[in-house]
């Protein structure tokens, strides 16, 4: 019995020396399955998650069937597309980085670009039906699409702002 | 054996045939009769073909229900404060409730009456009294708020409200308590005589409905009851219902029942109008509050008005008169056609019924019976047009049809009767449960009524409903008037003590109705119109939060540098865009109610910190899947902390 505590003693201590030696890095308070298991992701490497996946050939559903883009981004358009995502996307997303929902940047060398209108303009529909966008619902922790009910120039506006980010 | 099974085979087929023969005719004539249940059943995801606007009575309210389901919809607030809205409550909403007399967080809703265009209803506004402190207010029907509160100076019980002209001209308050006008340190024992009632004249603005006194008439010291607008013919004029014209100030029950006939009081607004727009009339030093709810700021703004413009009836000829009726009549209805002005004599035995034509006639041959403080009376045989002949015991409400019916309510003997109007015969009566009070039929106090259905809102439910304790709610009932005979159909439980009701078929408000405030349009002066926009700022001891909400966060949700002792106003931005999509928030230990803030609204409340710590906030409006993850915190440092003040969202995020 004391041999037993005098192991769990030694243990105690080793395990606050480890870590108080770092303040920054502290350990949380448990660590239980926080991630996924990193074995799966090796078994399943062909399932890349939604938001890395491409399809550009998915036109998505909702209002616009059919877009063509020209091959110089108009700047004027660009920038008003900017002036709305900043009002009505920002709080959701940021340019460059997964926030709530993931980054525009690139996204269109991953959907096409009537899918990205549909999203926006479309939200609940496509997260129903359209197999992308309910995987990135899931992929995002739940947390929908919302629909800020956008004109379709606007929406084509914030798409044209997409082509810019790099 | 066989043939004994053979026949006993035959004779059942025979018998079974018989009795699916009989069940079939059974069920035919059963489709072909249609049930109450059928009449007032809405289908899930099917709509209502009326709102009905029922008074919420002492809950200071007005609710919406659907008719013929009897569905409750909202409880709109007005008069009272209501924790569940915020209204009342919210810095933006606060000055609604100010009065005179200071923040008045409750009042008695009376008598709601829709706008109207040349005599019909266009389901634009809707107005509605209270009662115990005198205010007229103003609900827009796009978005079933609240918007417009002004209160009544020289008035007492602002009971003879709030009915509106046939082209919304004025909506009208008269007192119901006389009182010393001005206000004055007086013997209470010296009323007769002293004590005047006035009856107010709000004009409405034809674009906004935006509420003004134009003049208020001083009359004798008289209790002014209730009242209606002429239409059509009579559209011009104006009926009072008068009693306690003993003008007793004590024991009323007996003092106030002593003259065999009191007065409705025609009054020719058009004429004092005009007397007014030449310059007549005297302007009175006031005070009263006018309250306005500005849609684009979502805040209301209460201003102090220091004068009101009084004329004396005797100062403008031919411009009032009295029409005796018998026994302190209630109710003042007047019919489709202007023609009919009822009066609901309540002690009486009959129902009384008068002529507009014949007024006009006898005002013309000068047939004047008598006079009250200078007053025209005329005689009652003159201008009566004819009498229901013990309809019933106690009448108080008649409303119309639009196809020569009217329908009364009786208190004492619980009843709507049906009578004729001309002929004044009995139609038909049927029973309330119990001692029923007002009712309405949809556009009933129009040009136009829908004559389908009539709501009897009575004012004892006992054993109507399942019991719950002493305090029972307040029963309704429906009955179909479509045909020679009233059915009734549904009963539905109402809130508060209803008096009066609106109505109006669905289709008038429904498209109009608004989904969502849209953002850019958003003029608050702390809106934070994107996350960006959002910051904490401190100015001494007072601190603004400027915060927004979205599916499923609050920016910022950790905010750092408030100390104890601080006034920290939450001022929060809905940033959704999307109909029904409200986010509630309010703060551990909060004074006041959470917010409900509608998609593209700003909300303000205010914390007041005590206590040193890490405190949380949440949204309180399930919002999302992640609602639960709709969380934040603030933390409060000593009052002489030297924290800094910090906030932030989501800066640990990869």
């Amino acid at each position: 019995m004391k041999k037993t505590l005098n192991i769990a003693m030694i243990l105690f201590v080793s395990f606050l020396i480890s870590c108080g030696g770092k303040e920054e890095k502290k350990k949380e308070g448990f660590s239980y399955e926080k991630k996924a298991p990193t074995e799966q992701k090796i078994k399943k490497v062909e399932s890349l998650p939604a938001s890395k996946q491409i399809d550009l050939d998915n036109k998505g559903i909702g209002p616009i069937s059919s877009i063509s883009l020209a091959s110089e981004i108009d700047q004027t358009m660009a920038n008003h597309g900017a002036d709305v995502f900043k009002k009505m996307c920002a709080a959701c997303h940021r340019p460059d980085k997964k926030f709530i929902g993931p980054a525009p940047k690139n996204i269109l060398s991953r959907r096409s670009p009537e899918w990205v209108m549909n999203m926006i303009l479309n939200p609940d529909e496509m997260v129903q039906k359209d197999p992308l966008a309910k995987a990135l619902l899931i992929e995002f922790n739940g947390s929908p699409m919302a629909n800020q009910n956008l004109s379709e120039e606007d929406a084509r506006a914030v798409l044209e702002y997409f082509r810019t980010l790099k | 054996m066989k043939n004994i099974l053979k026949s006993t085979l035959a004779l059942l087929s025979v018998l079974v045939a018989f009795t699916s023969c009989n069940n079939a005719s059974k069920s035919n004539s059963g489709a072909l009769s249609s049930s109450a249940a059928e009449k007032v059943y809405v289908a899930p995801g099917e709509h209502d073909e009326f709102y009905a606007f029922i008074s919420g009575g002492f809950s200071g309210q007005l609710s919406v229900y659907g008719l013929p389901s009897g569905r409750l919809f909202k409880v709109i607030p007005v008069f009272s404060q209501d924790a569940e809205k915020a209204y009342g409550y919210n810095e933006e909403t606060k000055p609604m409730l100010n009065t005179s007399h200071g923040f008045v967080p409750w009042d008695d809703s009376h008598h709601p009456d829709i706008s109207q265009t040349n005599g019909e209803i266009d389901g634009r506004w809707i107005f509605i009294n209270g009662n115990n402190t005198p205010r007229i207010a103003k609900i827009d029907l796009s978005t079933f708020e609240t918007t417009e509160i002004i209160e009544v100076p020289n008035s007492a019980g602002n009971h003879s409200s709030s009915f509106v002209t046939e082209n919304s001209e004025y909506v009208v308050a008269g007192t119901r308590f006389s009182i010393p006008i001005p206000q004055k340190d007086m013997p209470i024992k010296d009323y007769k005589g002293n004590f005047k009632g006035a009856l107010s004249f709000i004009s409405i603005d034809p674009e906004h409905g935006h509420m003004d006194i134009k003049f208020q008439l001083i009359m004798p010291g008289f209790d002014y009851d209730l009242s209606h607008p002429g239409r059509g013919k009579s559209h011009g004029w104006f009926f009072f219902t008068t009693y306690n014209t003993e003008e007793a100030s004590t024991l009323m029950e007996v003092n106030a029942s002593q003259n065999d006939k009191d007065f409705i009081a025609a009054v020719n607004w058009k004429k004092i109008e005009e007397y007014v727009n030449n310059g007549g009339g005297t302007m009175m030093p006031a005070n009263y509050a006018h309250n306005v709810y500005d849609e684009a700021t979502h805040s209301a703004t209460s201003t102090m008005k220091k004068e009101v413009r009084v004329v004396n009836p005797l100062d403008v000829p031919g411009a009032v008169y009295f029409l005796p009726t018998p026994k302190s009549p209630h109710g003042c209805d007047v019919d489709p056609t202007g023609e009919y002005i009822v009066g609901n004599g309540k002690l009486s035995a009959n129902l009384t019924v008068h002529s507009f034509t014949k007024m006009l006639a006898a005002i013309e041959n000068n047939k004047v019976a008598g006079d009250a403080y200078g007053i025209p009376i005329l005689n009652f045989e003159d201008v009566l047009a004819g009498v229901v002949e013990q309809p019933g015991l106690g009448p108080l409400h008649t409303e119309f049809d639009g196809k020569g019916n009217a329908y009364t309510t009786f208190f004492i003997s619980s009843e709507v009767v049906k009578w004729k109007l001309g002929t004044w015969e009995v139609v038909d009566r049927q029973p309330c449960y119990y001692s029923v009070g007002h009712l309405m039929i949809p556009g009933g106090n129009s040009q136009k009524p829908w004559g389908k259905y009539v709501v009897a809102m009575n004012k004892i439910t006992k054993d109507r409903y399942l019991p719950t304790g002493p305090e029972v709610t307040q029963s309704a009932q429906l009955y179909d008037i479509s045909g020679e005979k009233m059915e009734l159909l549904l009963d539905f439980p109402t809130i508060g003590e209803p008096h009066y009701a609106a109505g109006c078929p669905a289709d008038l408000i429904k498209p109009r109705s608004k989904k969502l405030f849209k953002l850019e349009d958003n003029k608050h002066p702390y809106a934070a119109l994107s996350e960006a926009d959002t910051k904490v700022v401190r100015d001494g001891k007072t601190v603004h939060v400027y915060m927004t909400t979205i599916r499923s966060h609050f920016a910022p949700d950790n905010i750092e540098g408030v100390k104890v002792g601080d006034k920290v106003y939450f001022h929060v931005t809905n940033l959704e865009q999307d109909y029904d999509v409200p986010h509630g928030v309010s703060m551990i230990g909060a004074n006041t109610s959470e917010l409900l803030i509608m998609p593209g609204q700003t909300e303000t409340f205010l914390w007041e910190p005590k206590q040193v710590g890490v405190w949380p906030f949440y949204c309180t409006d399930f919002c999302s899947a992640l609602h639960q993850e709709m969380q934040g915190y603030v933390r409060v440092s000593p009052a002489n902390a030297n924290t800094p003040l910090k906030w932030s969202l989501g800066e640990d995020i990869e």
